[in-house]
């Protein structure tokens, strides 16, 4: 592996060479999002991690599927878009990415999906400074994770550290050579040392061995009612969760102008599995929430072999009523044995 | 991006034939389609038990099971139940209006490995629509089964779909019906009750005889039950479950039954597959 590094007063420059939309970290209203880089916002990066997962560049809360006109009977598709590059993505965002890219590609493609996926190159920024409930090294990966990854940025303070993961990393690398130095044994020594401190500093463990086999033989358990209690269902631990990939399909039309479009749904909406009938498979919040955690860490494994979980600690964060799936799992955990 | 790669565009039909099969607040609405593309209507394929997403441009779509069997020609029929916004514009087609359909989705009746038994359906209501493709599919392949027998329930006689269908199997005498309404009725010639006590009276033998039932959960909860008492295996009886569905390709999530989807390992299940997943019977 290619180590490079590159001064930070040249990282705009880099990013200007690759002659490509950047998608970057930027602060909306009150959240910070992968938003497109315009001459006007700085790039900044500086933050722990950002409110809304970059999944939205790939799988946009709300993306036209094709358009029509009201009365007659003309399809258009839209095209696939344009190349792009996301930068400062955290690496639990990242092997979120690869995790999403199985649901995407099994059994029938997601043109829409793996589109945008095939044309956007990932640049990850390794963490130094974990969040209070970042818990990445119990499902897998860690602050300096590379999967999902084509580059990896690490802050040595006056430069990054610069790994190129991927066939598509070396050709941005190559576009903007001009910038990029080689990085001193010293300078890589000092970027995995902050890799191993940040790792130590994450402070929320649990051992998630063996949950996927555990979780069926607790599906009549009380600890569902118990741990759902306090839920609103307002799904926000659904929506900002990096590997939640659950959609609608829903029509729009104003005046002549129609659109058919899929916007982000979530399990934990009681219209989500309501039949027309009026029955409801999942009736109360118990069901679902029983629903979104075997999901994450036994249906998803069943299906793909792996958790739908990278421990970014956001559906804890964000929670308006402080549920914490680590509680959840402990409980599990506890139960189980 | 290629056309021809995008599973979430469907194809234009035109409607050729409306039936009206049901009337009031919660009507049943029978559509005969063609698809407009002609490649397309010729390479189109189903099997009995697959369904459709069918929809109205502007408005939505809806997961519904095709009602017919491939055997009967180049057309598709749904039949569709008026329940929320998309089924209420729907209703209000006619012929010659468009609709968009894709699919189909969803694995079938396994109607090969059927062959050489005997063939009993148990409908109620709307759930006699997935189950038309299997009878036509019989009738079709009249040989290759041995008896074909059909019981089929609604709450009134003006509730009950295909009836037209069902008086002209008085001509046959390789099938036969059995059907039930709830309440009484004057001038009503058949069973009065609720559907599973029909089946008892109907006493089917389970000796090399394959069940498929398909209507409300509760009418399917005690059809099973009085399956068992009649001693079919789980392995005997069928049905199909008919979770809420968006994308029938396996992504959108919603139809999940522990890790299966209900748009691709579904819709159809036999009673074995359906006891071991504890989401089965929410």
């Amino acid at each position: 592996m290619e180590r490079m590094k590159i001064g930070k007063e040249k990282f705009g420059d880099f990013l200007t060479a690759l002659d490509k939309q950047l998608y970057a970290p930027q602060k909306v209203g009150e959240t910070l999002r992968f938003v497109p880089v315009t001459p006007e916002n700085k790039l900044d990066l500086e933050f722990s991690n950002t409110t809304v997962p970059p999944k939205s560049v790939l799988f946009p809360q709300v993306e036209t599927l094709y358009q029509y006109e009201l009365g007659k009977t003309d399809l258009n598709l839209p095209d696939g878009g344009e190349e792009r590059v996301l930068v400062g993505v955290r690496p639990c965002d990242a092997r979120a990415m690869a995790i999403v890219d199985n649901l995407f590609s099994w059994d029938i493609d997601d043109p829409y999906y793996l589109a945008k996926r095939e044309k956007t190159t990932v640049i990850g920024l390794a963490c130094s400074e974990p969040g209070m409930n970042c818990f990445c090294t119990s499902v897998g990966g860690g602050p300096a994770s590379t999967e999902g990854l084509d580059l990896l940025l690490t802050d040595l303070g006056e430069v990054f550290l610069l790994q190129s993961l991927t066939e598509k990393g070396k050709r941005l690398c190559q576009e903007a050579e001009g910038t990029l130095e080689q990085a001193t044994e010293e300078e890589v020594t000092s970027a995995e040392k902050l890799h191993q401190e940040a790792a130590g500093k994450i402070v929320r463990n649990i051992d998630t061995g063996g949950i996927s086999e555990k979780l069926p033989e607790l599906w009549d358990s009380s600890l569902w009612q118990d741990v759902s209690e306090a839920c609103l269902g307002c799904g926000t631990c659904t929506f900002l969760c990096p590997t939640c990939h659950c959609f609608d399909i829903q029509d729009e039309a104003e005046g002549l102008e129609g659109r058919r479009c899929r916007v982000w749904d979530s399990c934990m909406f009681s219209e989500y599995t309501l039949h027309a009938s009026g029955h409801n498979p999942r009736p109360t919040r118990r069901e679902r929430t029983r629903n979104r955690v075997n999901h994450k860490y036994s249906y998803f494994v069943t299906k793909f072999e792996r958790t739908a979980c990278v421990g970014c600690g956001r559906c804890i964060n964000l929670c308006p009523v402080n549920i914490d799936i680590l509680n959840i799992l402990a409980e599990v955990i506890k139960e189980a044995i | 991006m290629k056309e021809n790669a995008n599973p979430y565009k469907p194809e234009i039909v035109t409607i050729e034939d409306t039936w009206q099969e049901t009337y009031g607040d919660r009507a049943i609405k029978t559509f005969k389609v063609v698809l407009d593309d002609e490649e397309a209507r010729e390479n189109w394929s189903h099997r009995p038990g697959q369904c459709a997403m069918i929809g109205v441009l502007g408005v939505g779509e809806s997961m519904i099971s095709i009602s017919c069997s491939p055997t009967e020609g180049k057309f598709l029929r749904f039949s569709v139940m008026r329940a929320g916004k998309v089924t209420q514009a729907l209703h209000e087609l006619e012929p010659g209006d468009k609709m968009t359909v894709r699919g189909p989705y969803g694995n079938s009746f396994p109607v090969d490995e059927w062959k050489g038994k005997n063939i009993l359906t148990i409908g109620g209501g709307i759930g006699q629509a997935p189950l038309r493709p299997i009878i036509e599919y019989v009738k079709a392949n009249r040989a290759d089964y041995k008896n074909l027998s059909l019981i089929y329930g609604a709450r009134t006689s003006a509730d009950l779909c295909f009836k037209s269908e069902f008086e002209a199997l008085n001509d046959r005498d390789d099938i036969n019906y059995h059907l039930s309404i709830d309440i009484e009725e004057e001038g009503w010639p058949h069973y009065v009750g609720f559907v599973p006590s029909l089946l008892m009276e109907v006493n089917p033998s389970p000796e090399n005889t394959i069940a498929i039932t398909c209507g409300p959960p509760v009418m399917i909860n005690f059809v099973l039950q009085n399956l068992k008492q009649l001693n079919f295996t789980d392995e005997q009886i069928y049905t199909t479950l008919e979770n809420r569905m968006k994308c029938g390709i396996g992504k959108c999530g919603r139809c999940n039954v522990a890790h299966l989807y209900v748009c691709k390992d579904g819709p159809v299940f036999s009673y074995a597959t359906l006891k071991s997943i504890p989401e089965a019977f929410a």
